[in-house]
C-alpha cells in the first residue's frame, strides 16, 4: 500500500515539476497563506499582552503544532475530500476494479507537492514558538509525538469527510467544516472557547489531542477543565481510536456506493 | 433600431439568469452556508476572547464584534471573499473568451450584470444562517441604517465584481490563473476586514488598509449596519472605488480584444 502510495505520488510530482514556475509561484503562495495567519496573531496581540491566559510564544507554539499537524495531513491525504468529484465524473468506478486500495488511489490522485510550502511556514513557527519557551528536556519529547497524532487525526477527519461525502455527493463543503475547521479551531488555545465545546472537543470529536492537552503538558501548565496533566499523553491512543472509526466509515461508504452508470 | 430595445432589457435578463443558475445549486450554497456558519463560530470566540481583554477595543463592544463577525461571515458568498465567481478565465484559457468579445453587448457589463445576480441570491442563502444561527447563539445588534446597509452591500458587490474581473481578465497575459487567485485571496481575506476588523490593525497598517479598495467589500458595509461609520462618506468610498476598478476593467477589455486578436483566436 505504501509502495503503491509512494509511486502515485512521485508520478504527480514529476508532473508539477513540469510546470516549474507554476510550482514555485503555488509553493510560495501556501507560505503567503499561512503567513496570514501569523499576521492575525500578530495583530491580536498588538491589542493584547494575552488571550485567554496565553501569550504570543504559547499561541505560536500550539498553532505552529497543529498546522503542522494538519498541513501534512493534508499533503498526505487531503486529496480524499475529492473524492465526490471522482463520484460525479465517474473516475471512482475505474478505481474500484484497479488492483490497488482505493483509498490510496483517492488520497495519492493529484498529489500536490506544493502543499510542503504550508508546513514549512507552520514548522518555522513551531520552531520560533518553542524557542521563546522555556521548555525542560523532560517534556520536549512529547513535541514530535504531538504532531505525529495530530497527522492521524486530522487524516482521520479527512477521511471521514470523504465518507461523508458518499451521502452528500452535491454538497461536498460540509466535510470542510470539519477538516478545514478543525485546523482553524486547533489554531488558538483551547481555553477561548466555551467549556461546553472543548468537553466536546475532548471527549466525543478528539481534536483538543492535536495540540492543546498535549501542549499543556509540554507548557507545564494545568488544564482549566481540571483534567490530570497526564491526559496529554493519550493523544496517540484518541488518534488511533479515531483513525479505527475513519477507517469503518470508509467501509461502509465504499460497500453503499453505486456508480452513477456514466 | 430593433436593437436598442432588447439591449435595454438584456442586463436585467442576464441578473435573473445569474440568479436562476446559481439557484440550481441549491445544495452548495447551503452546504457553503454551513461552513461558513461554523467559522463565524470559531472566529466569534476568538474575537470575544480579545475583547474580553480589550473591552470597546476599535470602538465596538462585545456584541459590535460578535456582529461584526457573523456579517463578514455572511458576505463570503455574494462578496465571493475566497475570490472566483466568475467563468471568465477558463474561457480565456479555452479561448471561448474571443466569441464572448464580438457579441455585441459589453463584455464587462455582462458579467457584472450576471454576477449581480449571482450575488442577489447568494446573500439570501448564504448571508441569512450565518447571520440567523449568530443571532440565536450570540445575540447581534440589529441594523443601524437597514436601507443604507442594503445600499452599501449591492455597492460592496460591484466593489468586488469589478476587482474579480480585474483579475480574471489578468489571465489574459499571465495564462496560469492559480497564482493570480492565490494572490487575490490573500489580499482580499486579509484587507477587506474578513479576518480581523480593520479598526484593530495597528497604526499605518490600520490606515492603508481602510483605504484600499478590499475595505468596500466587507469592513465598510459591516460598520454602516453597526452604525460604527456615518452611511454618506462610507457609501461615497465604496462607490468612488467601484467607478475606478470599473474604469480599470474597461480599459483592460479593450487592451485584451487586441491581445486576442493577436494571438489570432
Amino acid at each position: 500500500m505504501i509502495r503503491t502510495y509512494a509511486l502515485l505520488a512521485w508520478t504527480w510530482t514529476r508532473a508539477a515539476a513540469q510546470y516549474p514556475l507554476s510550482f514555485a509561484l503555488m509553493t510560495a503562495g501556501g507560505l503567503v497563506v499561512g503567513g496570514l495567519d501569523v499576521a492575525v496573531i500578530w495583530v491580536i496581540f498588538a491589542n493584547t499582552g494575552e488571550l485567554a491566559g496565553f501569550g504570543l510564544t504559547e499561541v505560536m507554539f500550539l498553532y505552529g503544532a497543529s498546522q503542522l499537524a494538519f498541513a501534512l495531513a493534508d499533503l498526505l491525504f487531503g486529496n480524499v475530500d475529492k473524492i465526490s468529484q471522482h463520484i460525479v465524473a465517474g473516475t471512482l468506478d475505474v478505481m474500484l476494479i484497479r488492483p490497488a486500495s482505493p483509498f490510496v488511489q483517492v488520497a495519492a490522485d493529484r498529489f500536490t507537492p506544493h502543499r510542503l510550502g504550508r508546513s514549512i511556514q507552520a514548522g518555522a513557527v513551531l520552531a520560533a514558538g518553542l524557542a521563546g519557551l522555556d521548555v525542560p528536556l523532560g517534556r520536549v519529547w512529547m513535541v514530535p509525538v504531538m504532531v505525529v497524532s495530530g497527522i492521524v487525526i486530522f487524516a482521520a477527519l479527512f477521511t471521514l469527510g470523504g465518507a461523508l461525502q458518499f451521502l452528500l455527493t452535491a454538497a461536498p463543503e460540509v466535510a470542510n467544516a470539519f477538516t478545514y475547521g478543525g485546523a482553524t479551531l486547533t489554531q488558538y488555545p483551547l481555553s477561548v472557547y466555551d467549556t461546553r465545546i472543548v468537553r466536546g472537543m475532548t471527549f466525543a470529536l478528539p481534536l483538543a489531542f492535536v495540540n492543546w492537552q498535549p501542549g499543556l503538558y509540554v507548557l507545564g501548565r494545568p488544564d482549566p477543565l481540571g483534567l490530570p496533566s497526564w491526559t496529554g499523553l493519550l493523544s496517540p491512543a484518541a488518534a488511533l481510536a479515531l483513525a479505527a472509526v475513519a477507517a469503518l466509515a470508509w467501509r461502509a461508504g465504499i460497500r453503499r456506493y453505486r456508480s452513477t452508470g456514466s | 433600431m430593433p436593437g436598442h430595445g432588447a439591449a435595454v432589457s438584456l442586463y436585467p435578463r442576464l441578473a435573473w439568469y445569474g440568479f436562476r443558475r446559481h439557484a440550481t445549486y441549491w445544495a452548495a450554497a447551503l452546504a457553503g452556508a454551513f461552513t461558513n456558519t461554523v467559522f463565524g463560530v470559531l472566529r466569534a470566540y476568538v474575537l470575544i476572547a480579545l475583547w474580553q481583554a480589550r473591552p470597546g477595543l476599535g470602538g465596538y463592544d462585545v456584541a459590535g464584534a460578535i456582529t461584526f463577525t457573523f456579517l463578514t461571515q455572511a458576505f463570503i458568498g455574494p462578496m465571493q471573499l475566497f475570490g472566483g465567481g466568475l467563468d471568465l478565465p477558463q474561457r480565456i484559457r479555452t479561448g471561448d473568451v474571443a466569441l464572448d468579445l464580438v457579441r455585441p453587448a459589453s463584455l464587462q457589463m455582462w458579467c457584472l450584470s450576471e454576477d449581480l445576480g449571482r450575488a442577489a441570491y447568494l446573500f439570501v442563502v448564504r448571508g441569512g444562517p450565518p447571520a440567523l444561527v449568530g443571532a440565536l447563539l450570540f445575540g447581534i445588534v440589529a441594523p443601524h441604517a437597514p436601507a443604507a446597509f442594503l445600499v452599501s452591500v449591492a455597492l460592496g458587490v460591484v466593489v468586488s465584481f469589478g476587482w474579480r474581473y480585474i483579475v480574471a481578465l489578468a489571465t489574459c497575459w499571465v495564462m496560469d490563473d492559480r497564482g493570480l487567485g492565490v494572490l487575490s485571496m490573500v489580499l482580499t481575506t486579509f484587507f477587506s476586514g474578513l479576518m480581523l476588523p480593520l479598526a484593530i490593525f495597528p497604526g499605518w497598517l490600520g490606515v492603508l488598509s481602510r483605504a484600499l479598495p478590499w475595505s468596500a467589500m466587507a469592513q465598510v458595509p459591516a460598520d454602516v449596519y453597526l452604525g460604527t461609520a456615518d452611511p454618506a462618506p462610507a457609501l461615497g468610498f465604496q462607490a468612488l472605488w467601484a467607478a475606478v476598478l470599473l474604469a480599470l476593467g474597461a480599459l483592460m477589455t479593450g487592451a485584451a480584444r487586441r491581445k486576442v486578436v493577436i494571438q489570432g483566436g
